[in-house]
């Protein structure tokens, strides 16, 4: 999934990045690296660009670029989800 | 405005001695404190300057504030990597590896990681170690990241780099004393690294750094709670743009209401002293170009000092705190919907200062439409050397009269319209240019927010004083100059022995002649004199128009605002500013579009274009106001 489809306060783990190599590379050096853990904090005033929390920083990303970042749910999410089933 | 410091640290030409320290770089990433840290290491003996052929600035300067002013340390650009991705690292690459023409290779690295985020700043330590060079640890901020509960084994970083390790607060200047038992370490040995990553890739770096960070036992400190409830507030989806409206409307506000008294005492005070002067000096000749052109021209620049200052302490504070950030990211929705890149708004928001180190810091954009689009409308965001010209006309013809409340007066409301008339141009020429020579698609918006801190009295002194010497240089130099010429040109030729009036004089001929293209506005020709001066650096009409009507037996006895109200109505002080909110009168900037674009075409363009739309939007005013009022 896309992280731009993460909603407020939920967490994700970079999985890809599916950018254009410079970007990808910047990104990467801001700690957006396959395995990393990203919390979603909170949208700007517009709704748009959204704030994420990941390896003690806070980054600001438009949607666009969000939606270019595949990542997966986090381990303790799974393991919610099994208890609820 | 130019924008250097003055030189004041030689660089060492001879050759490096083994085992003796002489030069040390100074590597980190961004926000690391690298600057901090280099300020507190050098105190005011820097010396800036830019690399050979490319717009990275160089800064240098003595190690003296540990006492050891034998040894240069050199301050290299902000980077996360030293691969080739960006001229920053290009450059710092080049130097130490020793081979950047003029500037001395390295002996020792001192490299300066935020221990806020160790783990991935420990990625830019790999290819450091890799150079080979003795190299010291520095874990800036340990202070702050241990009150958050964060943790590091420093002596295990440090045998796991094979590199001494030093806690440090930057800010604070603790710790720093490792850095003098570093550079008087004899013979230092160089060891390996127990296993360095493999070069070049971002992933394997990281890897690296990954594996270091969990064996030193590093636990990233929790983001601070503070920063992040205000954040609730600051960012909110209500309170956030008010709150950002309400910080600019003071901001201007307090220019006025603290910086007029001060702006008033000061021009006392150097109206006193050139009465003084005056008074000694012989009369003739000679006093009547000491004080009637060089000290009306110099002083009535002067008397902005105060005034700049404070915009430049209030902008200190909100850039310093953490504060502009957060404006950026509230901005970004209107700076996409003008298809400009997010990034632009940091260039836009600094030219606020000078539109010459802003238009260097567009390097940043990796697009390059967007970046000349960026760079041909930075000069519209109205930099401080407006800032003279705003404030006489304002200060001679708008009433002091309240607006919103007593915290809001017509002055500072006409102050910020001309400070939005300068943005909405610069949007609109975005606009215009995206929509059209330079269209490309849009570019990503990658914007960290720093946590809040209380900036610190340093820090904004230096900031202060930095400007300040730039201001005053340039009143001392080319504001001198030009009055020194204008006094002559006003007083040539003579009849007789004595001095001919003004209009009869070289200059007012020169002015007489170009009387017509700006009658229109409701400019006289001493405003148009003003005009042709001022295309070398805006700040320049006020000295001129002091020197003008200094000159003039009919306003000489008169201040320059009465002089003014008495040669110009409301519609022409209206025009005049709103030309000098729109006009291209700048060398500098001209020179720094050359550069940057590598082309005389960009900045042909921008002065054309700028110049004729100031024309035409000055010509509107005062055809409105002259109408209407």
């Amino acid at each position: 999934m896309a992280l731009s489809e993460l909603g407020i306060g939920q967490d994700g783990i970079v999985t890809k990045l599916e950018l254009p190599d410079d970007v990808q590379h910047h990104l990467m050096h801001m700690g957006f690296v396959p395995e990393a853990r990203v919390t979603v904090l909170r949208r700007a005033p517009a709704g748009d660009p959204t704030v994420y929390a990941i390896d003690g920083l806070e980054i600001a990303l438009r949607r666009d670029t969000a939606k270019a970042i595949r990542v997966r749910e986090s381990k303790e999410f799974e393991v919610t989800d099994v208890r609820e089933r | 405005m130019s924008c250097c410091t003055p030189v004041s640290v030689e660089i060492p030409s001879s050759p490096r001695i083994p085992g003796k320290i002489r030069t040390v770089a100074l590597v980190g990433p961004p926000n690391s404190g690298k600057s901090t840290l280099f300020n507190r290491l050098t105190g005011l003996r820097q010396k800036v300057a830019n690399y050979p052929g490319v717009t990275v600035e160089q800064r240098v300067g003595k190690l003296s504030g540990i006492g050891r002013s034998d040894v240069l340390l050199i301050d290299l650009p902000g980077i996360y990597s030293l691969s080739s991705y960006s001229e920053d690292a290009r450059v710092a690459l080049e130097v130490l590896h020793g081979t950047m023409p003029g500037t001395p290779a390295p002996d020792a690295v001192l490299l300066v990681l935020d221990s806020m985020h160790l783990g991935r700043q420990l990625m830019l330590a790999g290819p450091i170690l890799e150079l080979k060079l003795p190299t010291l640890i520095l874990l800036n901020m340990t202070d702050v990241m241990e009150a958050r509960s964060g943790e590091v084994d420093s002596l295990a970083l440090a045998q796991e780099l094979g590199a001494p390790v030093a806690k440090i607060s930057a800010s604070r200047g603790t710790g720093l004393d490792a850095i003098g038992n570093f550079l008087a370490r004899k013979n230092a040995e160089i060891q390996r690294p127990l296993q360095l990553p493999i070069m070049g890739n971002a992933a394997s770096y990281r890897q690296w750094a990954t594996g270091v960070s969990t064996r030193t036992k590093y636990k990233a400190p929790l983001s601070s709670e503070t920063s992040r409830r205000l954040d609730r507030v600051l960012l909110h989806q209500i309170w956030g743009p008010l709150i950002f409206l309400a910080v600019v409307i003071t901001l201007f506000q307090a220019v006025f209401t603290l910086g007029q008294p001060l702006s008033d005492g000061f021009q006392a005070l150097l109206d006193s002293a050139g009465a003084h002067v005056g008074a000694i000096l012989p009369s003739g000749w000679i006093q009547s170009l000491l004080i009637d052109g060089v000290w009306k021209g110099v002083s009535s620049i002067l008397v902005f000092l105060p005034q700049i200052l404070l915009l430049f302490l209030f902008i200190g504070v909100l850039e310093d705190s953490g504060y502009l950030a957060r404006a950026a990211l509230i901005a970004d929705r209107v700076m996409r919907a003008i298809g400009l890149n997010g990034k632009a708004f940091i260039p836009l928001l600094s030219a606020y200062a000078c539109a010459v180190p802003a238009i260097m810091s567009t390097r940043t954009i990796e697009n390059k439409r967007d970046r000349i689009a960026t760079i041909l409308v930075t000069p519209f965001m109205t930099c401080s050397a407006r800032i003279p010209i705003y404030l006489l006309i304002i200060a001679a013809f708008i009433p002091n009269r309240p607006v919103l409340g007593v915290f809001f007066g017509m002055r500072a409301a006409v102050m910020l319209g001309l400070y939005l008339l300068g943005f909405v141009a610069a949007l609109a020429t975005a606009r215009l240019l995206k929509s059209s020579i330079l269209k490309a698609s849009s570019a990503p918006f990658i914007l960290e927010l720093p946590q809040y801190r209380l900036p610190t009295l340093r820090s904004l002194g230096l900031r202060l004083l930095d400007r300040a010497k730039v201001f005053i240089k340039q009143a001392g130099t080319v504001i001198l100059a030009v009055t020194l010429v204008l006094w002559l040109l006003s007083h040539v030729p003579t009849h007789g022995g004595s001095f001919p009036q003004l209009a009869d004089s070289i200059i007012g001929k020169l002015g007489l002649f170009i009387e017509p293209i700006i009658k229109p506005l409701g400019f006289n020709w001493k405003i148009g004199i003003g005009l042709l001066t001022s295309v070398l650096a805006r700040e320049v009409i006020v000295g001129t128009l002091g020197t003008l009507y200094g000159g003039d037996p009919a306003t000489q006895n008169l201040t320059l605002q009465e002089a003014l109200r008495h040669d110009l109505h409301l519609g022409g002080a209206i025009a005049l500013v709103v030309y000098f909110a729109l006009a291209m009168q700048c060398t500098s900037t001209l020179a720094v579009v050359k550069r940057e674009t590598n082309s005389w075409k960009w900045p042909a363009v921008q002065f054309l274009y700028m110049t004729l739309l100031a024309y035409v939007a000055a010509l509107a005013a005062n055809q409105i106001i002259t109408r209407f009022f």
